[in-house]
């Protein structure tokens, strides 16, 4: 059996798993395992650049992600006039103040002679910078939160299409990855790690806690949406019509069309990035990146800043996991920041990369497709086995307790199958070439 | 008058629960910077690791309370911690066995065995919300305080009061005797020679007849036991539920890494400036600047430099600041 074979085989495999689903449960759940699968191997694809293209450790792509999601909002909700109206330009003047006293700081330490006064000059002005930033910031907040804090009370976005905020999203992410890379790559590689967790926790506790950018835990519900809405299809004679000769019902076919819509959008996506990171891979860039990846010392002996190609590649698979929380949102339609956990959005993605095979662009798609399906039937699988295991035992405490940590079993699964297969088939599904 | 005030709120509501979170940052770090000294990795999985050893404190004291052992004024967790250590050590140990050590005889590159660390915290986090689920649980009992607020008021006469929680005096307490126990171990015995060796070194200490596994061995023990303590000690303080746990891990490597990965007195200093930076940055200093201004500069606002939810974001920041300007820690790292 070739590889190319052995390859679709293992796909067809995945594929089969989600028509399968469509056939036993419902094609409207198959349709969201697929769509939430495409969105994670765009994921997937980011962390392979990093991970299995570099080398480099990022546990922090939750944070990434929700960067994307918040991108969602401030490109494509509508603008709160009265908000920007009552506090929008002292937001933007404490922000750009803000921004000054970095750049104060950093002129000061580079124009300046090292020594004690040098140190006592940075942190004035960045003791000062704050204060004059909180001052301006603070009751601009206040004026814009209370803009009818039940239904807005925060700035909103721009207004424009959605579709804008895919880029935007990895944009913003590249800007957060930079900044983390710049201080972080060059040292030892646990520090990148724990910087980039750091930084997700951090870009997470903003997004619960500042009101005026994203409404905090009061979420941003109703985004504008790239393809149509169900009730329109419904009421459109002509789909109605359609639905009806293929033997549906106008609302299952219409929340179907949907989906598929979204999924054609995400292929899309997806094909063009697996495109370029399968040019880049084969490209000099590709090479010189695994050469980095496999042996440092080798590689900058050679005349390879190896610091700056981290940097890019780092940035780089950023953005691409940025693009992917933008996606997310977008399906989504709102932006809850209390879903975002570590678990679900750094670590699984981690375990699809490896299951699915580091430094092969299509392992981790296939890891991603595999994984998300597991992790989508591993509950309802948990709930049935411990049901099952639990069925002789007399009604109790015990038997509740474990059937109620049916949710549970998850984490452990996952945390069981990444330590399995980094044992025993370290180099995945599909191996790097 | 107001000056004495002042000293007093200064001292309830910043100096107190900074040294009393600060034992538990240090001895968590300790954990940390042990395992990277001696077994060469960063241990994801140890903020999980505390929740494990204090989980099982919590059955054990749930059972020492239903069947009414106590220790009056004092926790019953405290009797029960040795339990709680046992089971970590059992844990960490199969762990060792099943996981790292193949690893380890492979010589794999330590961003693997980060990943592999990964793993296991989460197989660990699975493991403790299985078993006690991921709600918050209470098992602090005894005394409540050893000074309340109330009695300190009634005993000086000033308008603050002064707080001491029975948990923050243990906390502090404990802390003291157990690095002094560890220090002891690594300065004084044999064994704690090799481990310092092997650290060092571990071409020369094979070289010189250091059994490695062994080391590896009463490495595993020694963190098992600090991470039992500061899971059980934070848990008394704050409160038990494990994502707490597993979002310590920030301040606790950023300690770690401030004072320098691998030097255990620096990761005791780094614990403490954490803590500090994190209680005096987030708390509102409205009351004690009401005491020492005139009355004309009163302020207005609750002069709080960060709200509570951005605790991570000072580690974050502290860490940060430490890797631009002395990526090897305050202490010089890697030295054990």
């Amino acid at each position: 059996m070739t590889e190319t074979v052995k390859n679709t085989f293992l796909f067809a495999i995945v594929g089969g798993l989600i028509v399968l689903t469509g056939f036993l449960q419902s094609w409207n759940s198959a349709l969201l395992i697929l769509n939430m699968g495409l969105v994670s191997a765009i994921m997937a694809i980011g962390v392979n650049l990093q991970w299995g293209f570099a080398g480099l450790f990022n546990i922090g792509v939750m944070g990434f992600v929700a960067l994307g999601g918040l991108a969602a909002v401030l490109v494509a909700m509508p603008p709160t006039t009265e908000a920007w109206a009552a506090g929008g330009t002292g937001i933007i003047i404490s922000l750009l103040l803000g921004a000054a006293t970095v750049i104060a700081a950093v002129l000061v330490r580079t124009w300046m002679h090292a020594g004690p006064v040098r140190s006592l000059a940075m942190l004035a002005v960045i003791v000062v910078g704050f204060f004059v930033y909180r001052a301006v910031l603070d009751p601009s907040v206040e004026a814009v939160e209370k803009v009818n804090p039940a239904a807005t009370g925060y700035l909103g976005g721009l207004g424009l299409p959605v579709i804008l905020s895919w880029p935007v999203g990895g944009l913003l992410a590249a800007g957060a990855a930079w900044i983390i890379g710049k201080i972080a790559l060059g040292l030892r590689s646990d520090y990148l790690a724990i910087a980039t967790l750091g930084i997700a926790e951090i870009i997470i506790a903003i997004l619960k806690n500042e009101d005026w950018l994203s409404r905090g835990v009061k979420n941003v519900v109703g985004l504008p949406r790239p393809v149509p809405y169900e009730i329109d299809l419904q009421n459109d004679p002509s789909f109605v019509e359609r639905a009806a000769g293929l033997g549906m019902d106008p609302v299952t076919a219409s929340t179907l069309y949907v989906k598929l819509g979204y999924a054609v959008l995400f292929l899309i996506v997806l094909g063009v990035l697996l495109w370029m990171a399968e040019k880049a891979l084969k490209s000099p860039w590709g090479r010189m990146m695994r050469a980095i990846r496999d042996n440092e010392v080798a590689a900058e002996a050679m005349g390879k800043d190896v610091t700056r190609r981290h940097l890019q590649v780092f940035v780089l698979g950023s953005a691409v996991c940025g693009l992917a929380g933008a996606m997310m949102t977008t399906m989504d339609g709102q932006l809850t920041p209390g879903t975002y956990q570590p678990l679900r959005f750094t670590f699984l993605v981690w375990v699809m990369v490896i299951v699915g095979g580091s430094g092969n662009n299509f392992g981790s798609v296939l890891g991603a497709m595999l994984i998300w399906f597991l992790w989508v039937q591993v509950e309802p699988i948990g709930i049935f086995l411990l049901e099952l295991a639990t069925s002789g035992m007399a009604d109790g405490p015990l038997k509740t307790h474990l059937l109620d940590s049916a949710a549970h079993m998850r984490l452990l699964t996952m945390g069981v199958i990444l330590i399995l297969v980094l044992r025993f088939s370290p180099r995945g599904l599909i191996p790097e070439r | 008058m107001d000056f004495l005030n002042a000293i007093v709120a200064l001292a309830n509501f910043v100096l107190i629960p900074a040294i009393s979170y600060g034992s538990q940052l240090a001895l968590g770090a300790l954990g940390v910077t042990l395992i990277y000294g001696i077994l060469r990795f960063s241990n994801f999985a140890h903020g999980d690791t505390m929740a494990f050893g204090a989980m099982v404190t919590i059955l054990v004291t749930w059972w020492m309370q239903s069947v009414g052992i106590g220790l009056g004024p004092l926790p019953t967790a405290l009797l029960a911690l040795p339990f709680g250590i046992l089971g970590c050590v059992a844990l960490v140990l199969v762990t060792d066995r099943l996981v790292y050590r193949f690893y380890r005889e492979q010589k794999a590159k330590p961003v693997i065995l980060v990943i592999v660390s990964m793993g296991v915290m989460f197989v660990m986090n699975g493991l403790v919300r299985f078993i006690i689920g991921p709600d918050d649980q209470n098992f602090a009992d005894g005394e409540r305080f050893i000074i309340s607020a109330r009695d300190f008021r009634a005993m000086t006469g000033l308008d603050e009061g002064l707080a001491i929680r029975t948990t923050q005096g243990i906390t502090v307490v404990t802390a003291i005797v157990v690095v002094a126990a560890l220090f002891w171990f690594l300065n004084r015995t044999r064994t704690g020679k090799s481990m310092r060796a092997y650290s060092d070194n571990e071409d020369l200490a094979l070289l010189s007849g250091i059994n490695p596994e062994r080391v590896v061995v009463y490495t595993w023990l020694i963190v098992a036991a600090l991470a039992t303590v500061a899971g059980v000690l934070y848990g008394l303080d704050k409160s038990f539920k494990p994502f707490t746990y597993f979002q310590l891990l920030l301040p606790i490597f950023a300690s770690a890494i401030v004072g320098g990965l691998g030097n255990p007195l620096g990761a005791i200093a780094g614990g403490y400036i954490i803590a500090f930076s994190e209680v005096t940055i987030t708390y509102a200093w409205k009351k004690i600047a009401i005491y020492l201004l005139p009355e004309r500069f009163e302020p207005d606002t609750l002069v709080q430099l960060l709200s509570t939810d951005y605790k991570l974001a000072v580690s974050f920041a502290i860490l940060l600041i430490v890797l631009l300007f002395r990526p090897t820690g305050l202490f010089r790292g890697k030295a054990l």
